[in-house]
């Protein structure tokens, strides 16, 4: 069922798009012309609610999901460790960082954090309340198990 | 909103009833799939597709999609971590935007300059692009197309992008925007050493005692080289950071000394630090005496505007790269002008950060890398910039072994790959020959097959003068292919969009998803992207990467190859070569470009059988021979036995890549010095080959301003840049709802004092205004970039509010790079 419906869509492309692209195509411009200044949305807020986001997959570092404004990070202090580091997870009960996060460049277990991962925040990001969103059609490998368990069911 | 603990399992409960109930339930018992075979995900290694790091990725494939990528623990270059970018790679095919057909701005039924975007098929879309094209051939010649390309495309790609430019239409109007990115890093290699590309590789950052920033934010655009510097640092306690910006940025957390500098004030401090070395005696004269040499280079030499802007006419000697030899002394003499006194008062550093910074490199026990990335190469002074760095390590001897190295940091995936090593540049062939060079000509028409004669000697326009020549009417037909220059060149106001928009002119953008570029274009074209497709990059430590292709891509879209070479059927020689050229080859006439230049017997000797087994190949298929590998080895035989030496194609595959010159197998850490570089003579120790005496070369380069400076009107100094989240102009990872919710918009950031001096608060709109457009944002004071008073950061990622209608198109007058960094602007309330 899934499939027939993705197969009647993309047949219905070329008349969607006809009548849908007219000059000004470029999604992320929002219909105004490259010639034009839009009204800027106002800077959207940090999302600070602490639920976990599911991850897209595994291996993907989780979001950070509250505001992180004023930490600091740098050669003297990482504010991060202070509630993810192991010995303090119990009184923050925030997660604890990944048992990968000790290991040095050749895969051997430190006794701190190692330090290629002391800035976290090249891999943790927060998320705003932005509604500048565009889909994004990618699909979590769960729902292809379930369809091919599916599939296997049947037979 | 709140979730507790207990209304979660209830949550849950509910959703455990229905499965059981049948609604949706897995085949087995268990709610968790577990079978094997069901299970297993396939996994295929690829370089990432952003930055210049060039870190090795593996990509998760299930039933045709890519599900999952991660860091490849088996890659020297990153060890197993990505930054926030790498790791949700795997979403940046699937944006519900992707183009699925050509689209061609027509109406009542066809083409037309004001129509609306019409789906076409490839057949039609060829059609109206290759009349457009051979009109254009035929009027003007072949100085009236165009072909603006990337350090984004494949190896594979660029390659025969040149091969369709420069020998099929005979035009050398082929750039990368590369040129925007990294031509004043070329240009300071080719002056001081004759050959392009770094001499040291990633390993010197585990063996160096101190890392000096000259205008690079690793932080954020080398994500993963900064872990292994932070790793050096904090594993290290004797190693040193050094930082120097225009502006406070991540990079600073880890510094252990930071200064800001007024912009353009660089070339002054590097000065400083080489009279700093010579007055305090620790000139290595040994090296100095048998590996370099010292010229004066040409001074006052403009700013690459239009021949007739004032600031051109006002140049004494402009675009002049010309140099006189000078002695040691002379030199001495020349950098004793730039005492502390002097440099710190024009550069705002204080004395003892000045004499603390060239303390590091002038002490003999110290071995020192220094980085830089757009802050030296976008600059109007950039290949002076890059000679002066050079100096400061040639003059102490610091350079070329482990740990002692002047870096050079590429911002694209194959700025090196591409870019340089292929030559898509409007003056350059493979291997760093050049179009003005009769032999190099002559090799590239002999591995090529042609006639002598067909490529031409006169170097193209460079990627600033296309846009500027689309404006005035010369070039007439364009093809723009892996990037969005609308959104990315300086100055679109007043050069690209009237360019693309000029009623004379047919613009063909290339592109997977609907970009501003696209937006400005008469006809795009779907194109594939990434692991769509087989692909070779090269990164900046001269490393060679390979990957399969691993899914297929959506609707009609295809690789930039392909695109290519099924152009290439639509032209017989006769239609675009004039009748001297065929009477030298009279096999050639009447024969097409895809005969001539991509099936001649020798240009797809690879069969189709020696394509991988278990990936799909498009292209290769589709032509009937391995289109890839029969690229790359013809292209190889530009470098091999002229270090550049590529391995053959299939040992890419194998490995987590190759750092060139490979030579008996073996690659290449450290060029120039003996024992590590096998094209070192015996005996030299140090041996600059790119030059013919061996020497490189010491150069007397002045500070000179800015093109552009704050005045009482134009009161702040703007400076453009990308962010970590963030991939050049954000087509690919603003399409990624994390990344896009992480930063979804290019905000100012500004000091507080400059926020409340014109009664601005954060989060106010505002105006950012300069003598060639306006934008509008948002203010920023407190974000992670913190400026100085008098001087405002401005991403470039966001469509919507499109910076480079502000900036200014001045470039480097040596290199053609535009200096994005430096522009005058005024911010008001909107």
């Amino acid at each position: 069922m899934n499939r027939n419906t993705k197969l009647i869509a993309l047949l219905l492309l070329p008349a969607f798009f006809a009548v849908t692209f007219a000059d000004e195509i470029a999604t992320m411009r929002d219909g105004v012309k490259i010639t034009e200044t839009p009204k800027p949305a106002p800077i959207p807020r940090v999302v600070n609610e602490d639920i976990k986001a599911q991850r897209s997959y595994p291996m993907q570092p989780p979001l950070i999901p509250h505001d992180t404004r004023d930490y600091e990070l740098n050669l003297q202090v990482n504010k991060c460790m202070s509630c993810h580091g192991r010995r303090h997870t119990e009184d923050s009960q925030a997660p604890m960082i990944s048992v990968t996060h000790y290991m040095d460049r050749d895969g051997n277990f430190l006794a701190e954090v190692s330090p290629r991962r002391y800035f976290c925040d090249q891999c943790h990001v927060t998320q705003t309340t932005t509604r500048e969103v565009y889909e994004n059609e990618f699909v979590d490998m769960d729902e292809l198990l379930e369809e091919r368990a599916a599939a296997g069911s049947d037979d | 909103m709140t979730v507790s603990r207990r209304e979660f399992m209830k949550a849950n409960a509910i959703v455990a009833a229905a499965s059981v109930a049948g609604v949706s339930i897995p085949a087995e018992a268990s709610n968790v799939i577990t079978g094997e075979d069901l299970t297993r995900l396939s996994w295929n290694k690829a370089p990432c597709r952003f930055c210049g790091t060039g870190c090795s990725v593996n990509v998760a494939t299930l039933d045709g999609k890519v599900v999952a990528t991660h860091g490849d623990i088996q890659s020297p270059v990153n060890k197993g971590l990505n930054c926030v970018k790498g790791y949700f790679l795997s979403k940046i095919m699937y944006g519900k935007d992707r183009l699925q057909t050509p689209l061609l701005r027509k109406r009542d039924g066809k083409y037309h300059k004001e129509g609306d975007f019409t789906p076409v098929s490839w057949d039609e879309a060829f059609d109206i692009m290759a009349e457009k094209f051979k009109a254009a051939l035929k009027t003007k010649g072949p100085t009236s197309v165009g072909m603006f390309g990337s350090g984004q495309w494949t190896v594979l790609e660029g390659y025969a992008a040149v091969k369709l430019m420069k020998a099929g239409f005979r035009s050398n109007n082929i750039e990368p925007n590369a040129r925007h990115c990294m031509a004043s890093a070329v240009g300071g290699f080719m002056r001081t050493f004759g050959i392009d590309e770094p001499m040291g590789c990633y390993d010197d950052i585990e063996a160096t005692d101190a890392f000096v920033l000259w205008g690079s934010n690793m932080s954020e655009m080398h994500p993963i080289l900064w872990t292994r510097v932070t790793d050096r640092r904090l594993s290290a306690s004797h190693v040193k950071v050094a930082v120097l910006s225009t502006y406070r940025h991540r990079c600073y957390d880890l510094a252990d000394m930071d200064m800001i500098f007024t912009p353009q004030t660089d070339l002054a401090i590097l000065n400083f630090i080489a009279n700093y070395i010579i007055k305090t005696g620790r000139v290595n004269h040994d090296f100095v005496n048998k590996h370099t040499n010292f010229r004066r280079g040409d001074a006052d030499i403009g700013y690459g505007l239009r021949d007739e802007h004032p600031l051109q006419q006002a140049a004494a000697n402009p675009n002049s790269g010309g140099s006189k030899p000078m002695s040691f002394d002379d030199f001495a003499e020349f950098v004793s002008d730039y005492d502390e006194d002097y440099v710190s008062k024009l550069s705002g550093v204080s004395v003892d950060k000045l004499r603390d910074l060239a303390e590091l490199y002038a002490d003999p026990d110290r071995k020192v890398v220094s980085f830089w990335t757009m802050g030296v190469n976008q600059h109007t002074r950039g290949v002076w910039c890059n000679n002066l760095i050079y100096n400061i390590h040639l003059l102490t001897g610091k350079i070329a072994t482990p740990g002692n190295s002047p870096f050079s940091l590429t911002g694209q995936p194959s700025a090196c790959g591409t870019a340089r090593e292929v030559g898509t540049f409007s003056h350059r062939l493979p291997a760093d020959m050049v179009v003005a060079n009769e032999k190099h000509r002559e090799i590239a028409e002999k591995i090529w097959r042609l006639p002598e004669g067909t490529i031409v000697g006169k170097p193209g326009y460079h990627a600033v003068l296309h846009n500027r020549k689309l404006k005035d009417g010369e070039i007439n037909a364009y093809w723009v292919q892996c990037n969005n220059n609308m959104q990315a060149a300086a100055n679109i106001n007043e050069e690209a969009y009237p360019g693309y928009r000029n009623p004379d002119n047919f613009i063909v953008v290339s592109d997977p998803y609907p970009t501003v570029t696209a937006q400005a274009a008469d006809l795009v074209l779907p194109t594939a992207m990434w692991v769509e497709k087989e692909g070779v990059y090269g990164n900046a430590e001269r490393r060679t990467q390979s990957w399969y292709q691993m899914i297929e891509p959506p609707g009609e879209s295809r690789s930039d190859v392909w695109q290519v070479i099924e152009f290439s059927k639509r032209f017989t020689t006769d239609e675009v070569w004039p009748e001297e050229l065929l009477a030298k080859s009279p096999e050639l006439r009447g024969k097409t470009l895809y005969e001539v230049l991509f099936t001649n017997g020798h240009a797809n000797r690879f069969p189709l059988s020696e394509i991988s087994s278990e990936h799909s190949n498009n292209e290769s298929e589709y032509f009937g021979y391995y289109v890839q590998k029969s690229l790359f080895e013809e292209y190889a035989e530009f470098g091999r036995g002229k270090a550049h030496d590529l391995a053959p194609y299939d040992v890419y595959h194998q490995t987590r890549g190759l750092r060139w010159p490979v030579v008996d197998g073996k690659e290449t850490l450290w060029r120039f010095k003996e024992g590590s570089d096998p094209y070192a003579k015996p005996g030299s120790d140090w041996d600059f080959y790119g030059k013919p005496d061996g020497r490189a070369i010491i150069f007397a380069l002045p500070y000179e301003p800015a093109a552009e400076s704050p005045d009482d009107e134009y009161d702040l100094w703007l400076c453009t840049g990308r962010v970590l989240e963030h991939w050049h102009s954000g087509s690919m990872t603003r399409r990624v709802p994390e990344l896009q919710r992480a930063v979804p918009n290019a905000l100012v950031f500004m000091h507080p004092d400059d926020a409340r001096g014109r009664g601005l608060r954060r989060g106010d709109d505002v105006r950012i205004i300069s003598r060639r457009g306006e934008i509008r944002t948002r203010v920023e004071t407190r974000g992670r970039n913190r400026p100085p008073v008098g001087l405002v950061f401005v991403p470039w990622f966001d469509a919507s509010r499109l910076i480079n209608k502000v900036t200014l198109d001045a470039t480097d007058p040596l290199s053609k790079q535009t200096d994005y960094k430096k522009c005058a602007v005024k911010i008001e309330k909107a």
